[in-house]
């Protein structure tokens, strides 16, 4: 290594907006992701997607044997199978962003360490935040593809526009994630992360997801339709069949404001996430 | 110049003692820790070896309890809002889909609710069973290493293993009474009968946990398989075992999956004893039969890990 | 002490203060360090060191004080200022999930390095750490030593021109620890400005041209290892021994023989500048300790001194 100068010790500040949080390498965070799938754990990484596949088989085959067909959003009659594909993608696409959210940020932040010797580099916190985000997308991205695959494999695709449930999926994803990773700032231990999974369950059985909302009574229906499960659930069923109407941009918008409000929840929360 | 004596921990100083040069202490009390002065006498070791001996798998029982008391409010929250949210959305929501579009006789003239509610309660002990032999029992002897220390007194690595079986076997045992407990006030089960699901659903948590406990022992490397393990045997037990919808509705070629399930098994016999399902007697005691033969060879296959991987 | 006044100012901490709750860590510190030193900061376990590394790094917010590195404030510059360091922390934080010499690449990625760079350097720094036949290992597989080693060597991915090194050699064998000191002084020599805690005497002694001793969050000398040992402890110490409950009372007995006399529970220290001079006074009066040993004074005994306690607890 060459000699250090006198001239080498005097630093010139970087005037940059948020020069104290953000580096410009995400990308280092993601190749770091990569490398670390592609070491350790790309075989459980794959097998991610087989959970909802699982759903969709019981479910739609078994129990879609003794049900049969089910009003789909835009009025015609729809097999079980195909009423519920969508919304098992929905919520595979919040399970997953969630957990990479919640959970594995935890576990890197406090036992494995692993955002301490980030945090000792050149990168911000902010940089390592958005690169975990980008892979959970990344994540959510390949899985959601993979579910459409299934789909299309059993019969439940019937037009183009299911296409776009892949890019809605990764929205959803990107709405949970950025909204996980504020609240993971909140969280001081891993029993704490036992009720961020507490409170998922009941959203993933209620919102939809099994049985049309109308078996509610009308203020609960109120409160599932002000959750965001339900929302995901809604956009992807109309989009699986092409139908479309002033909701999907309701449902489109609900996620828009939801990544806003998690971005800058946080971005606030970097300092208290990353640096205490 | 000054002599002082200093208490190393707390920098404090105190007088120092009048005598000198002082001979040794026999004189019973002096100053000095208190342990080295204490008149607490423990039992002869003999003792201690021989209690060991008799009730050392639940002196270890209580060490794992102790332990859950960390987490008592997510087990409360998960023993009384799992059953509630699952009995609702399944029993009550989906129930309303199914049972206007299926007619009366797919599930033997019961309602939905009815049908499901010993299925769930048996998922529910598995899927406990399926948390607590997993990370627990690899941590036992890797992270945590909470085995090794049992290990320097008179328990065996036996009783080690036993001790923590038993444990989770009480906590599933008590969150299957409340899970009934629940499903009573759903009025999804009619018969006297009911009460012994408890058992049954127990079973089939121990049934799949004890195996589980065997494999989780021989894990050195931890690579993801209790991920794997969740999603391609817990996951698909508790879908595939006739447990939403009755075995027979599937494919002929996915009913094995049914057969060697013990959620299956236990939700058969749940069925018997809640609402009075007709099933040949036969059956019914080669269910139990095939459960106890599970947890029984699960626990044989354990303990032989612990005993070697803690004394090997 | 080595010429410092001409060189510019790398660290400059003033009031520097963390607390957390009602608990003060490190409590209004000041000092600065030129450039090139090896500076140390010596004190117990809870002293305050690590969280003031914590600081220096911009990855702890403070909560009070100025601090600035090469002229900015790291919690404002953090990118920018860590740049240019080096940070071996005290618990070794390797990537589990990633092979060896990918955990130097990786790691030099942070920095924003290109490949070209970070391939030939890794393969440098793997042999500088004597690991280089470990390169495909799995963190998991290295010992505690090769762990501390492929540590040091990934803070030095991107010649940092201050190494903040945190309890360096906690956890290493005699031999493994010589081996890193060696390391350090070659990048002394190179012009590296060391900082670095310990609660080792003998660490502290070796490696530091300067150092604070802390304790309680507070600072209680400055001064470089043999000029505090001067200020504050005689030449040599002849430690006795009389058995649990003998040594307060021979400790008046022993009165008169030295400078001074500390009582520990275990022992007793005569501060003398002639320690075989005092162990025959003390057989002139008539005493037999059960053992003695006479030793040169070290920064242990200046710990002693300064705060009543021993370093190591």
């Amino acid at each position: 290594m060459s000699l250090v100068r006198d001239a080498d010790l005097q630093l010139t500040a970087d005037r940059r907006p948020f020069a104290s949080l953000y580096s410009r390498n995400v990308r280092a965070v993601i190749v770091r992701g990569l490398v670390a799938t592609k070491t350790s754990n790309a075989a459980i990484m794959i097998s991610g997607f087989v959970e909802p596949v699982l759903y969709l088989l019981s479910m739609g085959i078994g129990l879609g044997a003794l049900i049969g067909t089910v009003q789909g959003p835009d009025g015609t009659e729809i097999s079980y199978a195909a009423y519920i594909a969508p919304a098992l993608l929905t919520v595979s696409a919040m399970n997953g962003a969630l957990y990479d959210s919640t959970m594995n940020v935890f576990f890197k932040m406090n036992y494995a360490k692993l955002y301490q010797n980030m945090l000792y580099t050149s990168l911000g916190p902010l940089d390592v935040a958005l690169g975990e985000i980008f892979l959970a997308l990344l994540r959510g991205f390949l899985y959601a593809t993979g579910f459409t695959i299934v789909m299309a494999a059993m019969g439940l695709i019937t037009t183009w526009w299911a296409l776009l449930m892949v890019p809605a999926a990764v929205l959803i994803a990107f709405g949970f994630a950025s909204i996980g990773m504020g609240i993971t700032s909140y969280i001081r231990t891993f029993q704490q992360l036992d009720w961020v999974t507490f409170i998922m369950l009941p959203m993933f059985l209620f919102s939809a997801t099994f049985y049309p909302l109308s078996v509610y009574p009308e203020p609960i229906q109120w409160l599932i339709q002000a959750l965001p499960l339900w929302h995901g659930v809604e956009l992807l069923r109309q989009l699986s069949v092409g139908s479309f109407g002033v909701m999907t941009a309701v449902h489109l918008l609900y996620y828009v404001l939801m990544v806003i409000v998690g971005m800058t929840l946080t971005t606030r929360r970097l300092r208290a996430l990353f640096l205490k | 110049m000054s002599s002082q004596q200093r208490d190393p921990a707390t920098g404090e100083r105190d007088e120092p003692p009048a005598t000198v040069p002082v001979p040794s202490s026999s004189t019973g009390q002096r100053d000095g820790p208190a342990y080295l002065n204490s008149r607490l006498v423990p039992h002869p070791p003999a003792t201690s070896a021989a209690k060991a001996r008799r009730f050392g798998t639940w002196y270890l029982a209580e060490q794992h309890l102790r332990g859950m008391r960390g987490y008592l409010d997510i087990v409360i929250a998960y023993s009384v809002g799992n059953p509630l949210v699952y009995l609702f959305a399944m029993g009550i929501g989906l129930a309303s889909l199914v049972d206007a579009n299926s007619g009366g006789g797919a599930f033997g003239g019961v309602s939905y609710l009815q049908f499901i509610a010993p299925a769930l309660l048996a998922s529910a002990a598995m899927m406990t069973a399926a948390g607590e032999f997993s990370y627990a029992v690899m941590s036992g002897f890797k992270w945590w290493k909470t085995y090794y220390g049992p290990l320097a007194t008179p328990l065996t690595p036996q009783q080690i293993c036993q001790g923590h079986a038993l444990a989770v076997t009480i906590r599933i045992l008590a969150q299957s009474a409340v899970y009934l407990v629940i499903v009573l006030f759903f009025g999804a089960a009619t018969s006297g009968w009911a009460w012994a699901t408890i058992i049954t659903a127990s079973l089939a948590g121990v049934a799949f946990g004890l195996p589980l406990m065997a494999f989780s022992a021989s894990i050195t490397v931890e690579k993801g398989q209790f991920a794997l393990v969740q999603r391609f045997i817990v996951m698909p037990l508790f879908l595939f075992s006739g447990t939403l919808f009755p075995l027979s509705t599937l494919p002929w070629f996915l009913q094995w999956i049914g057969w060697i399930s013990p959620v299956w098994h236990a939700t058969e016999l749940g069925r018997v004893l809640s609402y009075g399902y007709a099933e040949p007697g036969w059956l019914s005691a080669l269910h139990v039969l095939y459960l106890l033969a599970l947890a029984g060879g699960g626990l044989v296959l354990a303990r032989r890990v612990y005993a070697r991987r803690l004394e090997g | 002490m080595p010429q410092t006044t001409s060189r510019p100012t790398v660290i400059a901490a003033d009031q520097l203060t963390k607390r957390y709750g009602d608990f003060t860590a490190v409590d209004a510190i000041s000092f600065e360090v030129p450039a090139g030193e090896s500076f140390g900061l010596l004190g117990p376990n809870g002293a305050g060191k690590s969280t003031t590394m914590r600081m220096i790094g911009g990855v702890s917010q403070r909560s009070g004080g100025t601090l600035r590195i090469m002229g900015l404030d790291p919690e404002e510059q953090g990118p920018e200022v860590r740049a240019h360091l080096g940070v071996v922390p005290q618990e070794d934080n390797l990537d589990q999930e990633l092979k060896v010499r990918d955990n130097l690449i990786v790691y030099g990625r942070y920095f924003g390095l290109p490949l070209s760079y970070l391939r030939p350097k890794a393969d440098e720094l793997l042999d500088f750490a004597q690991l280089t036949d470990k390169a495909n290992a799995r963190v998991e597989d290295l010992s505690g030593g090769m762990k501390r080693r492929l540590t040091i060597a990934r803070s030095l991915i991107n010649d940092p021109r201050v190494l903040l090194l945190d309890e360096p050699t906690t956890g290493l064998d005699p031999q493994a620890r010589h081996i890193l000191w060696d390391r350090l002084f070659r990048l002394k020599e190179r012009g590296v400005t060391l900082i670095l805690t310990t609660h080792y005497m003998d660490e502290a002694e070796q490696l530091c041209d300067r150092l604070i001793v802390v304790d309680r969050g507070r600072i209680m000398a400055e001064g470089s290892p043999s000029a505090l040992i001067r200020q504050y402890s005689t030449r040599e110490v002849l430690e006795l021994r009389f058995g649990a409950d003998r040594n307060a009372g021979a400790a008046e007995a022993v009165e008169g023989i030295g400078e001074r006399i500390e009582v520990l529970p275990d022992r007793l220290l005569v501060y003398a500048h002639d320690g075989e001079a005092a162990l025959e006074a003390i057989g002139n009066r008539g005493l037999s300790p059960l053992t003695s040993l006479v030793r040169r004074s070290s920064l242990e005994d200046v710990f002693l001194r300064l705060t009543g306690r021993s370093l190591i607890e």
